[in-house]
């Protein structure tokens, strides 16, 4: 079984580089695998520009998606928590969230950058946008769906508003703000990338790595950038889905 | 020493004037403190309506509760409740379910710890305290239930078709073990079922329901000593009662 699943990338890739040995395709516009694993050690050992590594590159995108990511988490689900407890305050928020959320984060960057410049606090928001409505949405359903009668075996043991919230609605909630968090880091990954097209000030981030290895006509190395953001994103899911079963081991 | 109920009377307001519903009509009872009292009626008839609202999960439209005379505030510490549903938390484990109530009330963990423990060895939940509800069966999850209400030490229990969604022989089993704890503990129970049976099996008194809006169309007080043999002569007796009453509240007119 496991066996299997490699079987049919590992054909691809056979017959992809085979396909250029024999230079079906330019190299110039699709590299080999070969090529593309060269690109890669570049990447790590001159650098895009040259002196910029790797690494780098990874770290602060990184840091910026943790800083957008921390936000949108520390804000959003306390809020789904109240939104999701309170009708009143979602009938209230409902108007202005159904007009905010349909904006795709990326229309956000002209304003942002108008707003905070390019740089960090830019790039941070537009991952924030991104990870703040799963994140909030899920929180609110998760709320909601709490079986009421659990709500009510709770007040019989003389429960209080507090430990309604803190017993009930917050451990009941939680598997549900996991899959916001899951969705709310894929998105803000995804936006990253695009958010460093637009501009850094650092000279570093994935985004603006491989948009300048286009610069200096690398597809090489575009690709191999390319790998390494998808792989870190799965990653990221990995850990989190690895945080998701220890905590709700419940379900 | 009693739990009154005092012309209670509970309507439903619907949307429109006109449209709310009649569920409880001047309920009226005494019931002498640590007796066992069954509520049978038709189903949709208020039985829950009552115990919600003596739980106060609900509010009476009129008429109060008394318990030994004083009036019981709306989720009275006197008071615990058991669902039908079971309604375990399902994100805590067995004993952190029955330690939940103690929990609430400030005890300190050693202490409450202890506590549940007791109740876990009594229960028959000895090697199940670190298991979450999805991995019990139904007998195991009320059980459960029935601890954790009862580790709050109510006067009064209020048990809801505790044991509707069990297998005869379980239900069989259950009950028999709900009458050990009782005899123990001498708490006044409000239990609702729709099976005869299992009222005639358990009560001191059967308090029958008319179809909605409820009032009280008999009481019937079951004098004979426990434990009861299910097939006995006078427990027939009893269950033809209580079963031609409610027939002939069944082919009542709406009114």
């Amino acid at each position: 079984m496991k066996k299997e699943r490699f079987l049919l990338p590992l054909l691809l890739i056979v017959i992809w580089q085979g396909l250029c040995t024999i230079q079906v395709v330019p190299s110039y516009k699709l590299p080999s695998p070969v090529e593309i694993i060269l690109g890669f050690k570049d990447l790590l050992i001159v650098g895009v520009p040259p002196g910029n590594f790797l690494h780098n590159h990874i770290l602060y995108s990184l840091y910026r998606v943790v800083l957008g990511y921390a936000a949108a988490s520390l804000l959003g689900i306390p809020l789904g928590l109240l939104m999701g407890w309170s009708g009143g305050l979602l009938r209230i928020m409902r108007p202005l969230l159904e007009v905010v959320r349909p904006i795709p984060p990326l229309a956000w960057i002209p304003i942002a950058i108008l707003w905070f410049g390019i740089g960090i606090k830019s790039a941070a928001f537009i991952i924030f946008l991104g990870a703040f409505f799963p994140i909030l949405l899920n929180t609110i359903s998760g709320v909601v769906s709490i079986h009421p009668i659990l709500i009510e075996a709770a007040r019989t043991l003389h429960a209080k508003e507090k430990d309604i919230f803190l017993k009930v609605l917050l451990p009941g909630a939680v598997p549900s703000i996991f899959v916001g968090m899951r969705i709310g880091i894929g998105i803000g990954w995804m936006t990253l990338v695009a958010a460093e097209f637009t501009g850094v000030k650092e000279g570093y981030g994935l985004g603006y790595m491989i948009m300048t290895a286009r610069d200096i006509q690398r597809p090489d190395e575009i690709l191999a950038g390319m790998l390494v953001i998808g792989v870190i994103g799965l990653l990221i899911d990995i850990g989190l889905r690895a945080m998701e079963s220890r905590t709700i081991r419940w379900k | 020493m009693s739990l009154e109920l005092l012309g209670l009377s509970k309507i439903f307001i619907g949307r429109d004037p006109g449209e709310g519903v009649h569920v409880l009509d001047q309920i009226e009872h005494r019931i002498e403190n640590g007796r066992f009292v069954s509520i049978v009626g038709p189903s949709g008839c208020g039985k829950t309506t009552l115990l919600r609202i003596i739980a106060g999960l609900e509010k009476a439209s009129a008429g109060e509760v008394l318990l030994d005379g004083k009036g019981m505030v709306q989720g009275s510490e006197e008071v615990g409740m058991v669902f039908q549903e079971y309604a375990l938390f399902p994100w805590r484990t067995t004993l952190q379910n029955i330690e939940m109530g103690l929990e609430i009330r400030g005890i300190e963990k050693e202490k409450r710890r202890a506590t549940a423990m007791e109740y876990i060895k009594t229960f028959d939940l000895i090697g199940f305290e670190n298991h979450y509800p999805r991995q019990l069966s139904g007998g195991m999850k009320q059980r459960v239930a029935i601890a954790r209400t009862l580790i709050m030490n109510p006067r009064v229990v209020l048990m809801d078709e505790p044991f509707g969604s069990l297998d005869s022989q379980t239900r069989n089993a259950l009950q028999e073990f709900l009458l050990r704890i009782w005899e123990k503990r001498a708490d006044t129970v409000l239990f609702v079922t729709h099976n005869v049976d299992e009222a005639v099996f358990l009560s001191d008194e059967i308090v029958v329901f008319s179809k909605r809006p409820a009032r009280i169309i008999k009481i019937l007080k079951i004098e004979y000593p426990r434990p009861r043999d299910r097939t006995s002569e006078e427990c027939n007796h009893t269950r033809r009662d209580v079963l031609r009453v409610l027939e002939e509240e069944m082919k009542r007119k709406e009114s």
